[in-house]
């Protein structure tokens, strides 16, 4: 617990002291401490939620701390907005990219920075040469007078990357730029970051990925629910000694799942197929089973769950639930058929953030609730209460915005809006993404609860250990495809990343 | 459609939610919730105008008062659930027109009966609102561009059916029974199928499944497709009911100026935005209720009927319109604001007590 | 930890930008010189049909009368860009170029030796506060700009007709040389009408060429990015709205020139003409994209179709309709572009090298 820097002989660069963030009664930063010392790559590691990318918009200048003290070479650092980030060296690649859509990569990359001639006028051509350079040296080709829009997000997120390094920035921060690089790409832009280190500038790598935290960085520093928890050396410290730090407890107990008995089988997907996303996918789930849907980001995962719930089309194949065929590209006949699907997206997908939490919880029912067509008489009141209690859900009161609420309460209104409409079939997309340790383990807790009386789960989701402690059977995805199925026995931290990275696509 | 909401910056950050959010509440402390303000505001300036005014309160007056509003009130009811999803149509003056103009066309030279081209003129309507629905929810263009586009084609062809002549040749029992008043009353008739529709409308917005549909997509069309809503069908069948209640405006207005002209309601849109915007309904969508578009449609009115007998040149009335509007959207605003900075201030002196 | 851990597979995008056949102009720039070329064919071809039908449409009086008819709407049409490009919108156009042209005419009944000069700085300064009160507005209530300058419509026109009171201004009341701006015309075009140009002009190089012009670009493309990449928007959409006010006081100023009679009720209806004329010259309606010589392109063709109808005999009141037709043309065109760009890139991106 020494945040001490490889060389301390050197000043520190940057330095955040007790900076706590408030969003209405949510804590997303309570009193972290951080130290960027020159020519050091320094790690930001946390569960989602643990407030990374609060921080990350801090030292952009897109948020300004509630309280605390941040300083750059030793005077007091005030960011009243991004362009003060700018001026003072500090570089932001976000998890997602940040462009224009209408506007060429290049202007992209050189937004209010554009190269000038006579007149202060803009000179493309150097902007569209310069652009080039930045990819060379990124070792990719993307024509820089194209739209921006339409790229994919590797390709945007390696258009950010140009723009950091066009202004030779003193301090890069880079918030899980890796998501959609493949490795090549991944070497290159460490490649990169190394040669900013050299020339004595400062990297804050905030990743999931711990083989490239420890391949790339010094040290680590640990946050949990806002607070700071840790500063170390990468050399002092193993991957399992920053799980437990970034969880808090011990693991095993996250994941209670019992055995259920299995029952017949509710949700047969067969031969379902989308151009250019998913191919050739079967797969069943029977009746008490949690069955995991595993793979890479852009592996096609949420991509069958929208297509099997209605919400996307598919082009071939047939989804039946408990021997009935589903109508395609219809989300209410799927309810009615009694599919649910919690999506990954909660703030775009998952609820009407302005709406109240019980219509909220009760959108998904409207129609079952009315009485001759009419919704009166307090029965989206009665429906909600019954369902924010078992949950319980942490609000104000009912009436309350769902957005006021935190991640994990959210979340939970999710649940009992699908709840709500009494389903065979739960699919459940990145279940825990962005809440909190306790209530991580209440989510765990229902799902094993909702196997035990007889749903069947269908459960995505992008952390192994979850994926691990929560399914009776793994199916992995590839490329669009389901390249392997796994029993859990035969699941382990192994066999499903080979499947998923098309290495052991045995079955 | 990538933007569901007119000239929205869509909101993603919590900060920004928090905001709004917090604004509405800051509001609804303030005011109770915009209806009652709406509310209040008409009672004042009607017991105001009544007081000063002296033929404001008579019966004559309000007769014209209320006949004047009858198709404001109408146009009112569907935009109000159409800014409610995020979209608008200003096309309905249009829409107005061109069916008066076609119920002229068809009384002078088809020899329907009246009653029969009276059901043509709604079903034109509600196919002219069609049109603009498939453009909208079929094409995926914004109905704003859209209905520009419609606005003018559909006046447009007005004057092709008509050119600048007028029919005014309605019977004349047709054209009393659109001004007549409820027996002892100086209240006239037509208020009553407003009132019904206006009902209708309050139920299916305030009291149904298919209303909360309408306030989910109208904040974020993607959660309410994934909670089971049809949001295109949804939408399209807006834009038709709100032809439809074109057509029954082309008729009211063509029966009670007695005139089928291609000019007919020319302007309109803007005056019933105004009246939705007024009435509370947020531009963005997803916010608003009937009650209050209902009174800020009355507040209108009797605002200009009663200068306009305190002698106020009618077009300068235009400023009273105008002013309202941009005081209903900056007041709130304005005044969540000082909140906010007395609530700052408070919670920075706090520490320092005991 | 997690199943993001390793990448996805190995993905090469982008059209490479070979040495040989490099483009000179980058494929943003192309996709919207395709949409200003087809404007182009479509008036040319209305041009083409109009005079084969009636060759007097393309006579010298005839011309001018078209280049003096559109002039006043290129301006407005330009300055609407300006707003639209950010995703904004100013309907209150009609209105303050109403405002200030009986403004100017007023200006010349107080002081009739008021040199034209000095009339013309004092219109585009009324249309420029007016616009900074639409900007100012907008920065306070943080509303969407339709709301506010559908108020401000009604306002500024509210304070013509209060100001106005039923009088009208005619022609005997402003002197002659200030007229004359309305019709005089340098080597056959008239001087209205390089007013015009010149607006266009600098506006479209300024859109295209600087800094600031392309933040315009970037703030209606995606505000929230516009924001994290430190671009003051408050100030520039406040800026946007004077400008555009500015514009529209000159166009009542040269309304006032060629028109010589005013009432309070001049421009009344304008907005949705410009706005219908930026969207048919190509800009969208949410922003991010278009420009001000396409905007130009809008207003000239809208204006034509008005003339072209007459000559060819077709009932002018069939000119609004094919007006409305057009705009509808016009965004299902932009539509389908948009589609079909989204497929070739997404093709190429497939193919990679």
């Amino acid at each position: 617990m020494s945040p001490e820097a490889p060389g301390a002989d050197n000043a520190p660069l940057l330095v955040l002291d007790g900076v706590t963030k408030s969003f209405g009664a949510v804590a997303a930063l309570r009193g972290v401490h951080l130290a960027l010392h020159p020519g050091e790559a320094h790690a930001l590691v946390g569960e989602n939620g643990a407030g990374k990318s609060t921080l990350v918009k801090t030292l952009a200048g897109a948020h300004t701390p509630d309280t605390g003290r941040m300083a750059l070479d030793g005077r007091p650092l005030e960011l009243r907005g991004p362009a003060d980030a700018r001026a003072a060296g500090i570089a932001v690649i976000y998890q997602e990219p940040t462009l224009f859509p209408d506007l060429s990569v290049a202007e992209n990359i050189f937004m209010g920075r554009q190269p000038l001639r006579g007149l202060r006028r803009i000179d493309t051509t150097a902007m569209n040469r310069d652009a080039e350079r930045l990819f060379e040296r990124l070792g990719v080709r993307i024509d820089p007078t194209r739209p921006a829009r339409g790229l994919s997000i590797a390709d945007q997120q390696l258009v950010e990357i140009a723009k950091a390094l066009s202004f030779d920035a003193r301090i890069l921060v880079m918030d899980e730029p890796t998501a959609a690089l493949s490795g090549v790409e991944v070497e290159r832009l460490f490649g990169v970051a190394r040669s900013l280190c050299e020339r004595g500038a400062a990297v804050l790598f905030i990743s999931h990925r711990f083989d490239e935290v420890f391949d790339l960085c010094q040290r680590i520093t640990v946050l949990r629910d806002g607070a700071w928890v840790s500063t170390d050396r990468t050399a002092d410290l193993t991957v399992d000694e920053v799980v437990r730090r970034m969880v808090g407890r011990d693991v095993s107990s996250l994941y209670p799942k019992q055995d259920a008995p299995v029952r017949g089988t509710l949700l047969e997907v067969s031969g379902l197929s989308r151009a250019g996303v998913f191919s050739d996918v079967s797969f069943t789930v029977r009746g008490g089973e949690i069955v995991a849907l595993a793979g890479l980001v852009g592996a096609g995962r949420s991509e069958v769950a929208r297509a099997v719930f209605g919400v996307d089309r598919y082009d071939a194949g047939e989804v039946r639930v408990a021997g009935r065929p589903l109508p395609p590209g219809s989300p209410r006949r799927a309810i009615a058929a009694g599919l649910a699907l919690v999506p990954e997206d909660r703030r775009q997908q998952g609820l009407v953030m302005e709406l109240s939490v019980e219509r909220n919880a009760t959108l998904a029912r409207r129609r079952a609730l009315s009485r001759l067509g009419l919704l009166i008489g307090g029965a989206e009141r009665a429906e909600a209460q019954r369902w924010t209690r078992r949950l319980q859900v942490k609000a104000s009161r009912l009436t309350a915005p769902v957005g006021t609420l935190s991640g994990g309460n959210q979340q939970k209104v999710v649940l009992a809006k699908w709840l709500a409409t009494e389903p065979r079939i739960l699919i459940i997309d990145e279940p825990t993404r962005g809440i909190d340790v306790g209530t991580k383990a209440e989510v765990h807790r229902l799902l094993s609860e909702l196997a035990n009386e007889g749903l069947a789960i269908l459960m995505i989701s992008s952390e192994l250990p979850e994926v691990l402690g929560m399914a009776d059977r793994v199916l992995v995805m590839h490329e669009g495809r389901v390249v392997r199925e796994l029993s859990r026995a035969e699941a382990d931290e192994t066999s499903v990343m080979l499947a998923a990275t098309g290495q052991g696509a045995t079955a | 459609m990538a933007h569901d909401s007119l000239y929205a910056a869509p909101s993603s950050s919590s900060a920004e939610t928090e905001r709004r959010t917090g604004r509405l509440t800051g509001l609804r402390g303030v005011l109770g919730s915009w209806d009652v303000a709406v509310v209040v505001a008409l009672v004042v300036a009607a017991l105001l105008a009544g007081v000063s005014v002296e033929s404001f309160a008579t019966g004559r007056n309000v007769q014209f008062l209320l006949l004047d509003l009858v198709p404001l009130a109408m146009l009112a009811l569907p935009m109000t659930l159409i800014v409610i999803t995020g979209e608008i149509d200003l096309s309905v003056a249009s829409t107005v027109g061109l069916c008066s103009t076609v119920m002229g066309q068809l009384w002078l030279s088809s020899g329907l009966s009246l009653e029969l081209i009276c059901v043509l003129v709604v079903l034109l309507g509600a196919v002219l609102g069609a049109v603009n629905g498939v453009f909208v929810t079929g094409f995926g263009l914004p109905s704003l561009a859209v209905t520009i586009g419609t606005l003018a084609l559909y006046r447009g062809l007005s004057f092709v059916v008509l050119g600048d002549q007028a029919v005014a040749d309605f019977p004349a029992s047709w054209t009393a029974a659109a001004v007549r008043d409820i027996p002892g009353t100086s209240i006239p008739v037509a208020v009553l199928p407003v009132l019904l529709l206006a009902l209708v409308f309050g139920v299916v917005l305030h009291a149904t499944a298919a209303g909360r549909a309408l306030y989910a997509m109208g904040n974020n069309d993607q959660a309410a497709t994934f909670a089971g809503v049809s949001v295109a069908r949804t939408k399209f069948w807006l834009f038709v009911a709100s032809g439809a209640v074109c057509g029954l405006v082309g008729i009211f207005w063509t029966l009670r100026y007695a005139s089928a002209r291609g000019d007919n309601a020319t302007g309109l849109e803007l005056t019933v935005v105004t009246a939705v915007l007024l009435g509370g309904v947020s531009i963005f969508g997803g916010r608003g209720g009937l009650l209050g578009v209902v009174a800020g449609v009355l507040l209108l009115g009797v605002l200009r009927n009663a200068l306009q007998l305190a002698d106020v040149d009618a077009n300068a009335l235009t400023i009273v319109t105008g002013a309202l509007l941009v005081a209903s959207v900056v007041l709130p605003n304005a005044v969540a604001d000082v909140r906010a900075r007395l609530h700052r201030r408070r919670q920075r002196a706090n520490p320092v007590a005991p | 930890m997690s199943l993001t851990d390793t990448g996805t597979p190995h993905r090469r995008t982008g059209n490479p930008p070979t040495g040989a056949g490099r483009h000179r102009r980058g494929l943003t720039e192309r996709l919207l010189a395709v949409r200003e070329l087809s404007l182009l064919l479509a008036l040319g071809a209305l041009i083409l049909v109009t005079t084969l039908r009636n060759d007097r449409f393309l006579s010298g009086q005839s011309v001018k009368d078209l280049l003096l008819g559109c002039a006043i709407l290129v301006i407005l049409a330009v300055g609407q860009t300006l707003v639209i490009v950010t995703r904004n919108v100013d309907l209150s156009v009609g209105s303050i170029l109403g405002l200030v042209a009986f403004a100017t005419g007023s200006l010349f009944l107080a002081a009739p030796g008021t040199p034209w000069p000095v009339a013309v700085l004092l219109g585009v300064a009324l249309g420029a506060g007016c616009g900074a009160v639409n900007g100012g507005l907008i920065a306070v209530a943080k509303v969407p700009a339709l709301v506010i300058t559908l108020g401000t419509l009604y306002a500024f026109r509210g304070i013509d007709y209060y100001w106005a009171s039923g009088r009208q201004i005619n022609a005997a009341d402003m002197p002659r040389s200030f007229l004359r701006l309305g019709n005089q015309t340098v080597l056959g075009v008239p001087l209205l009408f390089l007013a015009a140009v010149v607006v266009v002009a600098v506006v479209g190089y300024y859109l295209r060429s600087y800094r600031s012009g392309r933040e315009l670009y970037a703030i209606g493309s995606e505000p929230a990015a516009a924001r994290l990449s430190g671009i003051p928007v408050g100030r520039r959409v406040f800026a946007v709205f004077v400008a555009n006010g500015a514009l529209a006081g000159l166009a009542g100023v040269l309304y006032a020139a060629r028109f010589g009679t005013l009432d309070a009720a001049a421009g009344t209806g304008l907005e949705l003409q410009v706005v219908a004329a930026a969207v048919v010259g190509g800009v969208a309606i949410f922003g991010g994209s278009g420009s001000a010589y396409g905007a130009a392109l809008g207003a000239v063709l809208l204006t034509t179709i008005g003339s072209s109808l007459a000559v060819l005999r077709i009932d002018p009141f069939w000119q609004q309709a094919v007006v409305g037709a057009l705009i509808l043309a016009a965004i299902g065109l932009d539509r389908l572009l948009a589609l079909r760009m989204a497929a070739r890139l997404r093709g190429r991106s497939a193919h990679g090298a």
